[in-house]
């Protein structure tokens, strides 16, 4: 992205800030819905983002952390409790579970990982659906309330399309921050060269565990936007193919890049419903789609993008060279 | 005591076709490193493919044959020269989700082309029982079985007693001094895709009068085929072979004495636990790290 000049950059990012608040203040009940999903998935994709595309570990568990924040948020609003709280302790349920599950990570690496995550996963999946004293089992939680936001209710679909915008946005910019914080350049250190991370005296053990627990704490967060967003959760949505649907979002958006989970969440969301004027196919057509970006382009659409840019920058850069070479042949 | 013996027996007919599905994935990770998250509707497929022969109007047998050319051709070949080709530089995940992505076009192209509904398929060993040490078991167990301990067997022949079988051997191991000594290492990668394609076939014929012809029945088999592989080491053929069949009497057992509500999370645990003590899966050689 660093292609464009500054000004161009906030201005675009200006433009569509305003155009999400804006575009949908028409939209219908269900317009808003899809939206309101997007920015949700877009939480939990970014949280994804972290732990795989930043500290480069392999986790298949990010939609049993969305089902966590999601159980916390239902249980306790509808036991009176207010929204924000709710978060609060869906955040810290996730990173602490998040964190005894990165302890594998420690042992084990890569495929390895994923399928200790993907195990969980599925045992997470199992919990929601069998301890129904807890989370209603198969006929799950109705009547989840929505909030009250500074007095106002969000029970209406653009008051709450709202609340789901601006928490993504408070993410983001935490995001953007933590990434930016000497915890994200050991992050990446961790993805480049866990060896070389951990003998320039980066504790590479705590950072790991980091990496899973805050990646793991914004899958929560997601989860208790879900809740009230749909009002009703039952264990279907959190199984095994959330983790899937979210892992193939932060790969399809582009892994390691920070617009990455937007895109990928946008394709993941929004592109079944814009294929869903072809009926049946609507689906096949989304995974050939899939298929044939990666196969384009395995770094995801930020990729393309990077490709591209880094292109015209050593055109640019050569054909500089070119006219300082030809100056210096002129002088001579 | 007779109810464990008929558990022991069933779970070992299902963790046989587990063990067919595990050693298709095992070989395709050896020889590419690919992850086939979609190993599952690979199975799923051909029972489909032959559906669709018979109702064409072709004989069992004839619908049979046709079923594994066609998967062969597509989840062999069309797999390998569209799919992976393509991806195999660019390292293991992307091509995992492509994998991912595959596996919801092919359950959405079943559920839009053939039908949403489970179908019925018929077995090709004869149903009925037989008795064995005074015990009652089903000719259909016994049967899938055989044919599989039977694919298997040929399988292994296959890899350790032919030159052929070598000449894949040194390609999966060491693609590079594989080439170096002359072994055609492209070929040799496509024929394990064309293997796998036939083992799931395989497995598709054995599986389906069980457990019914449906689009979604691919996920669950796939699920237990993954953790059999990683279970049994996951750069082992004979390891997925003993992880299949122990995932397969394990899953039985646990319905039976544990909880059928968390009889899934018993293989799961077993997996953790393997792979937190024993990494490189029950009688896996341990991989070197490349750092």
């Amino acid at each position: 992205m660093s292609g464009f000049a500054k000004p161009l950059k906030i201005a675009l990012g200006l433009a569509v800030i305003a155009a999400l608040i804006v575009v949908p203040m028409n939209f219908n009940r269900y317009g808003l819905f899809i939206l309101s999903q997007w920015a949700v998935m877009a939480i939990a994709a970014m949280g994804l983002n972290l732990t795989l595309g930043y500290a480069g570990q392999v986790s298949l568990a990010q939609g049993a952390f969305v089902g966590i924040g999601a159980y916390a948020a239902a249980i306790m609003t509808t036991h009176g409790w207010p929204l924000p709280a709710a978060i609060v302790v869906a955040i810290a349920l996730s990173f602490a579970v998040g964190w005894v599950l990165g302890y594998p990570a420690l042992r084990v690496q890569h495929h390895y990982l994923a399928f200790v995550t993907l195990a969980f996963s599925t045992l997470a999946f199992l919990v929601f659906r069998n301890e129904s004293w807890l989370t209603g089992g198969i006929y799950g939680i109705s009547n989840i309330p929505r909030p009250h936001i500074f007095g106002i209710a969000t029970n209406k679909p653009l008051p709450f399309y709202y609340v789901c915008l601006g928490s993504l946005a408070i993410v983001s910019l935490a995001v953007w921050w933590l990434i930016r914080s000497p915890w994200g350049r050991a992050f990446m250190a961790l993805r480049e060269n866990p060896l070389r991370a951990q003998s320039l005296g980066i504790d590479t053990r705590r950072y790991t565990l980091m990496a899973f627990a805050i990646g793991s704490a914004l899958g929560g967060v997601a989860g208790a936007l879900y809740a009230p967003l749909t009002q009703y959760i039952d264990p279907v949505p959190f199984n095994l193919s959330l983790s899937l649907d979210l892992l193939m979002m932060v790969i399809v958006g582009g892994a390691g890049f920070f617009l990455g989970p937007f895109l990928g969440a946008m394709i993941a969301v929004l592109l079944p419903e814009w294929l869903r004027f072809t009926e049946g196919y609507y689906l096949m057509l989304y995974a050939i789609a899939v298929m044939g970006l990666l196969i384009w382009s395995p770094t995801g659409i930020l990729g393309i993008l990077d490709r591209y840019l880094a292109e015209r920058r050593t055109k640019a850069a050569s054909a500089l060279r070119a006219v300082a070479k030809s100056r210096l042949e002129t002088v001579q | 005591m007779s109810n464990l013996f008929d558990l022991l027996v069933a779970g070992l007919a299902t963790g046989a076709i587990y063990a067919l599905v595990a050693v298709g994935f095992t070989l395709l990770w050896q020889t590419s490193q690919t992850i086939n998250f979609a190993q599952g509707e690979f199975v799923m497929l051909p029972a489909f493919l032959m559906l669709a022969a018979m109702h064409a109007g072709a004989p069992f047998w004839l619908a049979i044959i046709l079923g594994i050319l066609l998967s062969m051709l597509l989840l062999g070949l069309a797999f390998k020269m569209l799919l992976v080709d393509p991806m195999m530089r660019h390292g293991v995940l992307p091509l995992a989700i492509a994998t991912m992505a595959l596996a919801i076009g092919l359950k959405e192209a079943v559920k839009q082309f053939f039908s949403a509904e489970a179908s019925p398929f018929p077995s090709i060993v004869p149903t009925g029982d037989i008795a064995i040490l005074g015990h009652n078991v089903s000719l259909q167990s016994i049967g899938v079985l055989v044919l599989a301990i039977l694919a298997v067997f040929g399988l292994t022949a296959l890899l350790n007693r032919t030159s052929l079988g070598h000449q894949m051997q040194a390609a999966a191991q060491n693609p590079t001094v594989a080439r170096i000594i002359g072994v055609p290492v492209e070929r040799m990668i496509l024929l394990t895709f064309l293997i796998n394609a036939f083992l799931v076939a395989l497995a598709s014929l054995l599986i389906t009068p069980i457990y019914l012809a449906k689009f979604t029945s691919g996920e669950v088999l796939g699920q237990a085929a993954f953790i059999a592989a990683i279970v049994g080491g996951f750069n082992q053929v004979r390891g997925a072979i003993a992880g299949g069949l122990l995932i397969g009497v394990l899953d039985n057992l646990a319905a039976a004495y544990v909880s059928t509500q968390y009889r899934a999370a018993v293989p799961m645990i077993f997996l953790i636990a393997v792979i937190l003590f024993r990494p490189q899966g029950l009688l896996g050689r341990a991989e070197e790290r490349t750092v």
